[in-house]
């Protein structure tokens, strides 16, 4: 069974959600993100070049002009296989854990997979973006060491919307079991009014 | 909670029968290890499964029935395997079936518990999760190593979570011995059914070990024994064995030769990594001092090196006598104090003609040193280098004196100019309380403070002056020095065994897992395919 919805990330740049049932126990969801815009490809390149042929006709050295065409070269390459991310996907499989797979443009793929029982809490986490506060998941792990402390926090997706907030706190979703907990949370997007601010974003920075 | 079956790929096309391997209850996972085909005796079973029990401390159990339906079916197959299950009582009892020549899989998982509200059987809901045998045997993903207060001889800490599928296929390795060439009592299928894998050369290591390490221990114990004896704990010794970095690193190298070669078997995965990474990391070090004493040799290099040596010296110590008398004239367009400077700068430059005539004193016997040293190379480049950090040490020693006699007469000068600071401002230090106290101070006191106090002031730049350039030749001498040693613990400290293993064989390094959701259908239950990731694990999780 899928579903698919489109939303709009914090900058403006277009996401896509695709949910699919595989069974009562495994789900997937599926975020795609902005692909790579021409315009802004073609913006930096102009702008290396430019600065480049600058320097040549300072310094009259060739050198230059080969070295900005492999920085720029380097540089693209670099930016599609370590930052642009296409697609996320999140998969739950019950009793078992979540997995976390990150593609990138040049068909990188990183997974991460947390095991059920390091799960220790799903929460909801407040932050300030410029002048306006966003939400996001985050899954709590359990630190090995300390029973009641947690080792390390791991955000999600980042869902911001002001009706979340108040029909949720923070504090419901924390007694519930980590798998319902997620799947209340991801159901409860589908009905919030998406004219008004609903915002979808992809954290590729934390990764 | 959801049932998981944990399933190999080799047993997918397996003809039908037992399903034999692990039940997990904490996680409610059933481990499926092999296959036992017909015909069989039920007693045979139970003894392979007892043996494998005792070989590896973990506890088999007929887990249910596999059914492989082939063309022209039988359908007495299916009433006697589920006749089976009277046989071999287990809870949950599995019955997989394959439909012949198509993807789809069917499972039940029966319980015949009856709980107090239903009467009727009680069915789970089934996830097949298919991995590879091979791989998961071979990966390091072990639990992690026992806590150090547990005695020994205690059962093994229940690992949690998927580490527990990996502990059990690890510790099953009696059952995949055989394989379908051997005439044995039970028929199995499992990895290793077509054909045990095994290596020649790794039996013969494995048998010429033992006398090996045992003869090398024995020769490693004799030598450390004969530098541990009271001779070499004399006071002059004593300073010299612990300044050298030489005896350092040999020291470092019998500690490593000593663990390569213990007669004790490694307990867990980590002691038999740092075991490996010791063994390669020594046998690169001699081969690459072998390469280099080849070098040396091929064109007998050693004699116009040790003739280069001594012109070297003589050049350094020429360009140390100009450096002086620089400093003896007006440095850098400063004007120093000519008496304090003409004092200083003769006192250093008879050090340096001491030490020239020093080194061409030393001068025929360098040929016959560089000789040894350059035998010394066969014990491993990082012997070599630490000699080679040696030799340059006590090539320079003189700037290290130079630098000792700069920093000392700095120090008191300093010392004298803050304890008249104080006298000058009527204050004195109270070594009592460790604070600065106002003190009255005769006329005369102040007088002679004051006159002394201006005198040290007035020669100060001179000698900051020397300090300053001692201080920056010994930095020199030093960073040189820091650097053979920073290339010596490289050689001793990278896990070249480890890398190797990531590149070459990447599932033996198991960071994690990764699920992939395949072909389903509705109604039937989910299949999925693990997979190792390799390389190291960012979040812990492992």
């Amino acid at each position: 069974m899928e579903d698919e919805r489109s939303f709009s990330d914090i900058c403006g740049g277009r996401l896509a959600l695709q949910r699919r049932y595989y069974s009562p126990s495994c789900r997937e969801f599926c975020l795609s993100c902005p692909r790579l815009s021409l315009r802004s490809l073609t913006a930096v390149t102009c702008a290396v070049w430019l600065a480049a042929y600058g320097l040549f006709t300072l310094c009259e050295n060739s050198m230059i002009l080969s070295a900005a065409i492999f920085i720029t070269l380097l540089g693209l390459l670099g930016y599609l296989h370590f930052v642009k991310i296409d697609q996320e996907t999140l998969l739950i499989i019950d009793s078992l854990g979540i997995q976390m797979t990150s593609s990138y443009a040049s068909g990188k793929e990183s997974t991460t997979f947390i095991e059920m029982g390091k799960v220790k809490d799903v929460v909801i986490n407040e932050a300030i973006y410029m002048q306006k506060v966003i939400y996001y998941l985050c899954i709590l792990l359990e630190d090995p060491v300390e029973p009641h402390g947690i080792s390390q926090v791991v955000p999600v997706f980042q869902v911001s919307t002001e009706q979340l907030s108040k029909v949720f706190s923070p504090k419901k979703i924390c007694y519930l079991s980590p798998f319902s907990a997620f799947l209340l949370l991801l159901r409860f997007s589908r009905n919030v009014n998406s004219s008004c601010q609903d915002y979808l974003r992809t954290p590729d920075s934390y990764f | 909670m959801v049932l998981k079956a944990f399933f190999p790929t080799c047993c997918a096309s397996a003809d039908s029968g037992l399903l034999v391997g692990r039940w997990v209850p904490e996680q409610s996972s059933a481990v499926v290890l092999a296959v036992v085909h017909f015909p069989f005796i039920p007693l045979q079973v139970k003894e392979l499964l007892a043996q494998v029990h005792q070989a590896g401390r973990v506890e088999l159990a007929v887990l249910g029935t596999w059914c492989h339906r082939r063309q022209g079916a039988e359908e007495s197959l299916g009433h006697f395997l589920e006749g089976l299950g009277t046989i071999f009582s287990h809870e949950p009892w599995l019955q997989l079936c394959r439909e012949p020549g198509s993807k789809l899989w069917s499972c039940k998982a029966t319980r015949r518990q009856v709980p107090p509200r239903r009467g009727a059987p009680y069915e789970d809901q089934v996830m097949l999760v298919f991995y590879d045998q091979r791989k998961v045997l071979l990966s390091q993903l072990h639990p992690p190593a026992a806590l150090p207060d547990r005695q020994a001889g205690d059962a093994a800490p229940s690992a949690g979570g998927l580490a527990a599928v990996f502990d059990t296929v690890a510790r099953s390795e009696a059952l995949f011995r055989s394989d379908r060439f051997d005439d044995g009592p039970v028929r199995l299928s499992h990895w290793q059914s077509e054909g045990v894998e095994a290596s020649i050369l790794v039996e013969l290591a494995k048998r010429a070990s033992g006398p090996v390490c045992v003869l090398l221990t024995c020769l490693l114990s004799l030598v450390s024994a004969a530098s541990a004896c009271r001779l070499f704990k004399l006071w002059p010794l004593s300073l010299v064995w612990s300044k050298l970095s030489v005896c350092e690193q040999l020291r470092h190298r019998l500690e490593q030769l000593t663990l390569i070669f213990s007669t004790q078997k490694a307990e867990n995965p980590t002691q038999l990594m740092r075991k490996a990474n010791v063994l390669v990391s020594v046998l690169l070090d001699v081969a690459l001092g072998l390469a280099l004493l080849s070098w040396l040799r091929g064109k007998d290099r050693i004699g116009p090196l040790a003739e280069a040596l001594v012109p070297v010296a003589d050049h350094v110590a020429e360009e140390l006598q100009h450096l002086l008398q620089w400093l003896m004239g007006a440095p850098a367009g400063l004007k120093m104090n000519r008496a304090l400077d003409q004092v200083l700068g003769r006192f250093f430059l008879y050090h340096l003609h001491l030490w020239i005539s020093y080194i061409h004193l030393m001068s025929p016997f360098i040929e016959r040193i560089l000789w040894h040293v350059g035998l010394s190379a066969c014990l491993g480049l990082t012997v070599a280098l630490s000699i080679l950090s040696d030799i340059i040490a006590l090539l320079t020693f003189h700037i290290y004196c130079f630098y000792v006699y700069g920093a000392r007469l700095y120090c008191l000068k300093i010392c004298g100019l803050s304890s008249l600071w104080r006298l000058f401002r009527g204050k004195k230090w109270n070594v009592l309380r460790q604070r600065v106290d106002s003190c009255s101070y005769d006329l005369d006191q102040l007088f002679i403070g004051t006159l002394l106090f201006t005198i040290l002031v007035f020669l100060l730049p001179t000698t900051a002056l020397y300090y300053l350039v001692f201080t920056l030749l010994r930095l020199l001498v030093v960073a040189v020095q820091g650097l053979m040693h920073l290339l010596v613990d490289l050689i001793n400290s990278l896990p070249l065994y480890s890398l190797g293993l990531r590149l070459c064989r990447p599932y033996r390094l198991a960071a994690g897992v990764k699920f992939r959701v395949l072909e389903h259908e509705a109604g039937r239950p989910l299949r999925l395919l693990m997979q190792q990731v390799p390389g190291w694990d960012p979040l812990g999780c492992a």
